[in-house]
Order: C-alpha cells, then sequence, then structure tokens
C-alpha cells in the first residue's frame, strides 16, 4: 500500500503539472511547471531504476531545456499581453486538441497493447556486451549497436546551435551571444560562480567518465559542464566567444567529426560505417567519446547562451 | 549498537521531514516572498542536513557517507545563493514601487 503511494504519488504529480503547463496563462509560469515536471520525471525514472534515462532527464530535460523556455519567456514578456489578446477561435482550440488528443492516444494503446512480455533486445545486448569492452549495458547500445543514432543527436545538437545563430540580426552576425552580463562583482552570483565551477567541472567529468561501466556519459557530464560555464557567464566573469572566430566553429564539429571519422575507419576496419574490430571497440569507443565530450559542452553552453545579440567590438 | 543507529535514522529522517513540511506550509501561507523565502531556505538546510544524517549509518562505505555529506553541503551552498539573489531581485522590485508579489 505505501509502496503503491511511492511509485503512484510522482505519477499523479506529473499528470497534474502536464495539465498546468499547458494550461496556465504566462509562458513563465508555464516553463517553471515544465522544470518541475521533468524533475518528477527524474524521480520516476529512478524509481524505473533507468538512472541513465533519468541524468539525461535531469541534465537535459528539466535543466537545458527549461532554461532555454525561461530564457525564451523572459525575451516575450514585452509582446505577451499583445499574443494572449490573440487567442485562437474555437474551431482552432478544438482542431489543436483534437490531433494531440489523437496523437496521445495512438501513443497510449500502443504503450497499452504491448504483448506480455515486452519485446525487448536487452539478452542479445547482455549476450555480446563483453565485445564491446565496456561494462554498462546502456553505454554499449549509445556507442556501440545503435551508435549511429548517438552520431546523429551529436549532430542535432550541433544544428540546434545553427538554429539560435540564425536568429541573429545582420548587425550581430559574426558577433558574441548573448547580452553581456554585469552582475556586482563583489556580489553572491560572482562569488558562487566563482566555488561552484571547480566542483561542477570535477562532477561533470566524473559523470563522463564513470559513464563506462556505470550510469552516466558524455551528454549528462558535458551538460554540468556547459552549466558551469554559462554560471561564470551571468556573473560577468567571462563572455561567449564571437562566432566567426576559426577556433569556436573547429571546436563545435571537431566531436563529431571524429565520430564520423571512427564510422568510416569502421568501413575500412570491420567491413560497415561504424563497425568495430573487436580487438579495438572500446578503443575507438573512448576516441569518440573524448573528442565528443568537449564539443558537446561548448556546443550545449552556446545554445544556452541565447541568440547572438553583438557585434564583436562592443565587448 | 545497530538498534541505537536504526533509532537515530527514524528520529533524524522523521525530523528531517518535519522541516520540509514546515517549510512547504510556510512556502503556501506566509504573506510575502521574503518570509516565504525564510520558510523554504530554513527547510532546504535543516530538513535535508537531519535526512543527511539519518541516511549515514545505511551508507554503504565511508565514501558513499562522503558523497551524502557533499550533496547537503552543495545543496546549502546553492539555496543560499539563490534565496539571496531571491532576495535582492525582491528588494529591488520594492524600491522600485512595484507591487509586492501575491
Amino acid at each position: 500500500m505505501i509502496v503503491d503511494a511511492f511509485y503512484a504519488a510522482p505519477a499523479v504529480l506529473i499528470l497534474a503539472l502536464a495539465v498546468y503547463t499547458t494550461v496556465v496563462r504566462g509562458t513563465f509560469a508555464a516553463s517553471v511547471g515544465f522544470l518541475a515536471y521533468g524533475l518528477l520525471l527524474t524521480i520516476t525514472w529512478v524509481q524505473l531504476h533507468a538512472v541513465d534515462v533519468a541524468l539525461t532527464e535531469a541534465a537535459i530535460g528539466a535543466g537545458l531545456t527549461s532554461l532555454l523556455l525561461v530564457r525564451a519567456s523572459h525575451r516575450l514578456r514585452e509582446s505577451e499581453a499583445a499574443i494572449r489578446a490573440e487567442t485562437p477561435g474555437l474551431p482552432l482550440k478544438l482542431a489543436a486538441g483534437l490531433v494531440a488528443g489523437i496523437v496521445g492516444g495512438g501513443i497510449a494503446l500502443a504503450v497499452l497493447t504491448l504483448p506480455e512480455p515486452a519485446p525487448t533486445l536487452a539478452p542479445q545486448v547482455a549476450a555480446n556486451l563483453a565485445a564491446t569492452g565496456v561494462g554498462n549495458p546502456i553505454t554499449a547500445v549509445l556507442m556501440a549497436f545503435r551508435a549511429m543514432d548517438t552520431m546523429l543527436e551529436a549532430i542535432v545538437v550541433l544544428l540546434a546551435l545553427v538554429g539560435v545563430w540564425s536568429l541573429a540580426p545582420d548587425r550581430a552576425w559574426g558577433g558574441r551571444q548573448g547580452p553581456r552580463y554585469n552582475a556586482d562583482p563583489d556580489g553572491i552570483l560572482a562569488f558562487i560562480a566563482r566555488v561552484l565551477p571547480p566542483i561542477g567541472i570535477v562532477v561533470g567529468i566524473y559523470i563522463f567518465w564513470i559513464g563506462a561501466d556505470h550510469p552516466g556519459g558524455k551528454f549528462q557530464g558535458a551538460t554540468v559542464v556547459a552549466a558551469m560555464w554559462l554560471l561564470a557567464m551571468l556573473a560577468g566573469l567571462t563572455d561567449a566567444p564571437p562566432i566567426r572566430r576559426r577556433w569556436v566553429r573547429a571546436l563545435l564539429v571537431a566531436g563529431p567529426l571524429a565520430f564520423v571519422a571512427v564510422g568510416i575507419v569502421g568501413v575500412y576496419a570491420a567491413g560497415t560505417f561504424l563497425g568495430y574490430p573487436p580487438d579495438a571497440a572500446k578503443a575507438l569507443i573512448l576516441v569518440i567519446e573524448f573528442a565528443l565530450m568537449p564539443s558537446l559542452a561548448f556546443t550545449l553552453g552556446l545554445v544556452m547562451a541565447g541568440a547572438p545579440e553583438r557585434p564583436e567590438e562592443a565587448a | 549498537m545497530s538498534f541505537a543507529l536504526d533509532l537515530l535514522t527514524y528520529v533524524a529522517v522523521a525530523a528531517g521531514a518535519f522541516f520540509y513540511l514546515a517549510g512547504t506550509i510556510g512556502l503556501l501561507r506566509f504573506p510575502d516572498t521574503l518570509t516565504r523565502l525564510h520558510a523554504l531556505t530554513k527547510a532546504d538546510n535543516l530538513g535535508l542536513g537531519l535526512i543527511v544524517l539519518g541516511l549515514l549509518p545505511h551508507a554503504g562505505g565511508v565514501a558513499d557517507a562522503l558523497k551524502l555529506v557533499a550533496i547537503w553541503l552543495l545543496v546549502m551552498l546553492s539555496s543560499a545563493d539563490a534565496g539571496q539573489l531571491i532576495a535582492r531581485a525582491a528588494r529591488r522590485a520594492m524600491r522600485r514601487g512595484e507591487p509586492p508579489a501575491p
């Protein structure tokens, strides 16, 4: 009974927060609702013993995405009243509700009608885990059995940054992202931005490194490192680099390029794109991970920094 | 010895949960931003500290126990700083003569 409540309470709260986030007026309140929703989802993933997913949800879903939403709602604040005045008519609302209902209902139907036991590839992963040289089956799936998906994910993050950059007005193209923050240099924000990054960078690299054998990995670790960089930017201790710089772009593409390069090596060494020769699997996975981690941290930090809005000279 | 440690866990975790409850009631019932912050930060620091204290006897080893203490210290650091930042923003809003947040 108590155990049931332990599992049911977060589920009920998640549904309530999902409704709140959808119906609440005001984009800021909706963003905060989404943040709490993500944190509760994290708890549910932990309850399901899916710690890798929980880490990703906490870092990317609740953390990074909510921050993007809060920033977006801040930018929309001036025009929010005008947007709210233009509420869509009833037919449009009904049509939107119908589409959302069909999609949600379809997903629910698919999950509820899964055969029992649900189809799974877990035994195959467990049987072939030793061939990859890593101990965490999630990492083995992400970096070996479904490495193509992970490669495309890394490229998608890069495309997201291209999307952020494309919001730049012409005069700021090639300049620096986000406003120049002028926090009190002796204030509390500058204090925490000095104290926390050394700890956060160690934690981020630890999450990255432990991912080979335990829950963790480069995406979660890179998000933590990126958050530390953003904290230093918000406190005015450092500034986003001008995006026209050659080294900025080189660092951004280095990780995905290394991934593609290892994939092409696989064509010759193992007969298929992203194939690993059995005795070199762990080494090649490490090459990708080490190349991808700095690029990902840099990309995620710049995604969160906001659209370019200052020409470089006005630094 | 083991009974004494279990008793410590029960008492400390229950006391920690009590502080969280008190902090939540304060957050919902107090009239303005500053008093609500007061309620919330006390719950974070003391409530989490007591829960960590209660869990320490059941940690898997010295390393795990140190991780629990590190989590408590990091949460204290971040909640104290976040509390300061929110309080400053609230004070600036008051000086500008904006109505206090409901």
